[in-house]
């Protein structure tokens, strides 16, 4: 159980803002954290990861206090076992992938997790490249890989796969839930995706300005729940046209650009670059295979 | 010819420069890392033996290090260390001469790193002498080779400051660009040019040697 009660004043280019945080994560719980971009998700991994100091408040992990303002507490972040891939993953470019998995090693570290995760993550061919002849998919996972190796009790992923095309991240987003399975991590993965966030979460938190304004099951953040579908999809608006009396907003799911018919009072609070959810009720969808899958 | 002058100005500049490579990598790392108040007086200090003239430097020198004034005394008494026209004066004074060659490329390298690497090792539980040593100092291998030849050979060429502070004592502060000095005044221009020749040679190859590598020429070269 992570239990979390912080406050830290941030600057940022549009002002400053107080990130207030209070929240209990359950041990094993996948959370992921959404909001606008200086929303604060990154300052929250960074606190919780030691790399950053709040003003006051407290962060108790398993009832073990990381940090107590009152009590003068503040764990160095080398004392904190946490996995955390960076939003550029760090890798060290004067080291291997293996020197990479190797160096993130503890000391007196019984269990030796490096040909497990070679072979999990699919890098036993790329042990001896250097990070900057890794495409980014490759990258990833090595962070990914790097940041398991010590057995961290949680781990942090700061946007990890935003950089990443579609049918990369899709992949890479199962290597992320098996490791969060069978590692038992409680995982805090900040996300802009919904596709992802739906796939991946138990718990959603929404932030905007440093403060909690949801948090639950996604499918109940995000979807409108009068809304029965049989089948729905998340995607982002590109462009809402008009033609005649009706309106042709075209929206973009995963790779897929998909063109909806709306009328007026339906587009009215809709902008390019809209999340939205796109679903049908009343019809059965059609199914058809195009390809083999393997 | 007499090769006493070219020998003693490379043993003060590779010792110069080793010392001053041990000095600077700390003094480097907090510069990059710190935000304290007290950062830019440092850098101006770091700075200024490239804009002051180094008789400007070897005059203070001269009075810090006199024995006749109590930092000298002290040093003579405690230390038994005479600084005033001796080599180790020469050391000292050269690595302040020579500080900022080494220190700026240094810090420039470090402070290009982007700081997640720092914080990944962190968060990995290594120490952060562990990181510098195996993370960041291993990136910036460029840097390191930039400061050290660019201090190797502007101790090489250091004239004001050695003649303030060494003098020109044969075998013990006599370096080549004294030499050079010294035989021009005796109208032995056969000697002088012997000097300078080597000078401009080594330190052309020098320098050239640091182009190469960090423009990696020498890379395509082999490959």
């Amino acid at each position: 159980m992570i239990n979390l009660s912080f406050q830290k004043h941030l600057k940022t280019t549009d002002g400053s803002f107080e990130l207030s945080i209070d929240l209990d994560i359950p041990k094993g719980t996948f959370v992921t954290l959404y909001g606008h971009s200086g929303a604060g998700k990154t300052s929250f991994l960074r606190i919780l990861a030691g790399l950053l100091v709040p003003d006051k408040g407290s962060i108790l992990v398993n009832e073990i206090p990381w940090y107590h303002s009152e009590k003068k507490i503040n764990l160095s972040p080398q004392k904190r076992n946490i996995g955390y891939v960076f939003q550029d993953y760090a890798l060290f470019p004067n080291m291997t992938v293996k020197e990479n998995l190797k160096f993130a090693q503890r000391k007196g570290q019984t269990k030796d997790l490096i040909p497990e995760l070679m072979e999990v993550m699919e890098l036993s061919k790329l042990e001896n490249r250097t990070p900057d002849t890794l495409s980014g998919g490759q990258k990833q996972r090595a962070a990914l890989a790097r940041a398991l190796v010590q057995q961290p009790d949680i781990l942090l992923l700061d946007e990890p796969l935003a950089a990443l095309d579609a049918q990369i991240s899709t992949k890479l987003q199962d290597y992320i839930l098996k490791a969060h399975k069978d590692y038992g991590l409680t995982t805090i993965l900040v996300s802009h995706d919904l596709g992802e966030i739906i796939k991946l979460t138990d718990t959603v938190i929404v932030m905007d300005q440093g403060r909690i304004t949801k948090a639950g099951v996604p499918q109940d953040i995000f979807m409108n729940r009068q809304l029965s579908g049989k089948f729905q999809f998340t995607g982002t608006i590109l462009s809402i046209k008009k033609q005649d009396v009706i309106y042709v907003v075209t929206v973009l799911i995963y790779n897929t650009i998909i063109k909806v018919v709306a009328d007026a009072s339906e587009i009215q609070d809709l902008r390019n670059g809209d999340s939205v959810v796109v679903a049908s009720k009343a019809f059965n969808p059609v199914i058809y295979k195009v390809t083999d899958g393997s | 010819m007499n090769w006493e002058p070219l020998l003693l100005t490379f043993e003060l500049a590779l010792t110069t420069t080793i010392a001053l490579f041990v000095v600077s990598i700390p003094l480097a790392y907090w510069l990059s890392k710190t935000n304290s108040r007290v950062k830019p007086i440092i850098e101006t200090l770091v700075s200024m033996p490239l804009v002051l003239p180094p008789t400007v430097l070897g005059f203070y020198f001269l009075v810090a290090f006199s024995p006749n004034n109590a930092f000298g005394e002290w040093l003579n008494s405690w230390l038994g260390l005479q600084l005033v026209f001796s080599f180790g004066g020469l050391v000292v004074a050269s690595m302040i001469y020579s500080l900022p060659f080494m220190v700026q490329p240094i810090q420039a390298g470090l402070s290009s790193l982007p700081s997640s690497l720092s914080e990944a090792a962190a968060v990995m539980g290594k120490s952060r002498n562990i990181t510098l040593l195996k993370v960041l100092l291993p990136n910036i291998k460029k840097s390191l080779l930039t400061g050290i030849v660019l201090a190797f050979a502007h101790t090489v060429g250091e004239f004001g400051v050695v003649l303030m502070i060494g003098g020109n004592i044969p075998g013990k502060t006599r370096v080549a660009s004294i030499a050079i000095y010294d035989e021009v005044e005796a109208l032995n221009y056969e000697a002088a040019n012997f000097y300078s020749l080597t000078l401009f040679a080594i330190t052309f190859a020098m320098l050239l040697l640091v182009y190469l590598i960090n423009g990696g020429y020498l890379k395509r070269f082999w490959k």
